[in-house]
């Protein structure tokens, strides 16, 4: 067993002898880490660094598009937060997707939806939830603002291009993102996409692709070749892009297994489940 | 004077009037410098696992003295329009290095042509490319002006075929970024003029100034052969049954026949069926309750 039950992520990214990149108050800029998984489903990823940001008083910004707003609520209970009080003091900002999309047709044409892409014939940009975003992540001016490095999560980006929009489109929105939240505020970017794998779906390569290439951690949820098993849900590679001290080029990439608990994930080395020994 | 390097990522632009480039007798600067030598694109193909950024900056150091930076990562679609951002965003940028006017050499350097290649159309790149590298002199000006370098990275699983391949023939040199074992290796393919293309490939490892390390060859995991062999291992030699077999038991072994091999003898036999061979017959007495019927010897037929 490589890495304890409790806290397992963490403790994965630090015992692999590479200082914790995700929390440190950066001293140049933030970080992207991007989040992918092919046959299996990454969004226990999502939902850890969900808790573990909120955890570290981070003030977050949650872009939510596929889940409603209690499923989050409910896995971060048994995770340990509480996002309806997070949000009640202000330290989340939380876009519902599901929600707010019908709000879009609702609404005067005035005033800018984060999601008017929605309602235009041929999808323009995404300036609009770029510029949600920096609306909310933007520091405050009274001194409530004891929050620590602002974060940008989320889930996920491969619906927005089912829901029309190109991935140059959704490419220069994360590019905005990070020019903003990372660069100018020091803040990090969390975000989730999908690996068709032989689905061949080009706009969802150039996207994750593209992606890649920006982000500094790409953590990789895969599901196990041989197919399901009940005590190995799958497994995770690690691979470090972009190495601040761009020394021990060895240890890029890594990779683990996992188990899926009800209250954290277990990971350990391949072939060294507890289940299989 | 050297100014301070911003690091980051897609959509910058530097122009750097450099310094003619140092003659070293180290080989460490070979790999550069050949790259540095040949006027016109250099171009950087890289891959999500081996990045070629810091390749781009070690070329960057190497050729410059003086840099001067563009940045249009902040906003370069002008999305923020408070009038900072260039009017043509990077397009613009690169058309007005086109009109250059000073005769000193220059390296232009992009990070990167893939951003270019997603918001452009490929021929629009290329023809400013081919503008940008090919600039022979001013308009008026009779002496002859020294080559521009063009340093471009290039993100290879983005694009298609069509637009790397056509990116690549205005290439004066390419070079392909892969690796093995964590240690990264340059492939780099010359293409002179009036001259065969030629390559090379070199390991090397990036220092955290951006200098080049260069290594002699791969790393030694790879160069390392099998094991000599070994003896085969008796399986029969610690077994709990026996499976040797003695003298005598040999000998009848040997002299076994076996019972469907067709030899000579058996041949014999069978041609001259003997008294004592006779072909085996049935011998059948019916009793009372027989009913021999040879139509219906089974009597099970409904008729």
């Amino acid at each position: 067993m490589l890495a304890p039950a409790e806290g397992g992520l963490l403790d994965l990214l630090e015992s692999s002898q590479r200082p914790c990149v995700l929390l440190k108050v950066p001293r140049k800029h933030g970080k992207l880490t991007l989040l992918c998984d092919a046959k299996t489903d990454g969004s226990f990823l999502v939902h850890h660094f969900l808790s573990f940001y909120l955890k570290a008083n981070c003030k977050v910004c949650f872009v939510a598009l596929i889940q409603s707003f209690s499923h989050y609520n409910i896995v971060g209970q048994k995770l340990g937060v509480s996002l309806t009080t997070a949000r009640e003091r202000g330290q989340l900002v939380f876009l519902e997707g599901l929600k707010s999309s019908v709000d879009v047709f609702f609404r005067s044409q005035e005033e800018p939806h984060p999601l008017q892409f929605l309602r235009e014939a041929n999808t323009g940009n995404l300036q609009p939830l770029f510029e949600f975003v920096r609306e909310a992540l933007k520091p405050g001016d009274n001194a409530e603002a004891a929050w620590r490095c602002p974060v940008l999560l989320v889930d996920d980006l491969s619906v927005l291009l089912s829901l029309g929009v190109g991935a140059v489109a959704v490419l220069d929105f994360i590019h905005y993102c990070r020019a903003t939240v990372c660069c100018e505020l020091k803040g990090n970017i969390v975000t989730l996409v999908h690996d068709s794998g032989d689905a061949e779906d080009e706009e969802n390569d150039v996207l994750l692709n593209g992606l890649s290439h920006q982000s500094h951690l790409i953590l990789r949820a895969e599901g196990l070749a041989t197919g399901f098993c009940r005590d190995v849900h799958g497994q995770l590679r690690i691979l470090w892009r972009r190495p601040s001290q761009l020394t021990a080029q060895r240890d890029r990439s890594l990779t683990y297994q996992y188990k899926i608990q009800d209250k954290s994930v277990s990971f350990f080395a391949k072939g060294m489940s507890p289940a299989v020994l | 004077m050297p100014r301070p390097f911003h690091p980051e990522g897609a959509g910058q632009l530097s122009v750097t009037p450099s310094e003619s480039v140092r003659r070293g007798a180290e080989r460490e600067l070979e790999m550069l410098e050949s790259l540095l030598a040949l006027g016109g694109l250099v171009l950087l193909r890289d891959s999500v696992e081996w990045e070629g950024r810091s390749l781009l900056k070690a070329l960057i150091k190497k050729s410059a003295a003086w840099l001067v930076y563009h940045d249009l990562f902040r906003d370069p679609l002008n999305w923020s329009k408070t009038g900072e951002a260039l009017p043509e965003g990077p397009l613009g940028a690169l058309r007005a290095m086109c009109r250059r006017t000073n005769p000193g050499p220059v390296t232009i350097a992009l990070d990167s042509l893939s951003w270019l290649l997603l918001h452009l159309p490929c021929t629009t790149l290329c023809q400013t490319l081919h503008a940008l590298s090919h600039q022979d002199s001013c308009p008026g000006n009779s002496t002859p002006v020294e080559p521009v370098h063009v340093l471009g990275l290039l993100h290879e699983e983005l694009h298609g075929p069509g637009p790397v391949g056509a990116l690549s023939s205005l290439a004066q040199a390419e070079v392909t970024l892969s690796g093995a074992m964590g240690q990264a290796s340059a492939h780099i393919l010359y293409r002179r003029p009036r001259q065969r293309p030629t390559h090379q490939t070199q390991w090397f490892s990036i220092l955290p100034d951006f200098s080049l390390d260069l290594q002699r060859g791969p790393p030694l995991e790879l160069q390392r052969h099998a094991d000599p062999h070994t003896p085969p291992v008796d399986p029969t030699t610690q077994l709990t049954f026996n499976l040797h077999l003695s003298k005598e038991e040999k000998e009848a072994k040997d002299s076994l026949t076996l019972p469907f091999q067709f030899s000579s003898e058996k041949q014999q036999a069978l041609l001259r069926p003997g008294p004592s061979q006779a072909t085996s017959r049935i011998f059948y007495e019916p009793d009372a309750y027989d009913d021999l019927d040879q139509e219906d010897p089974d009597d099970d037929l409904d008729v």
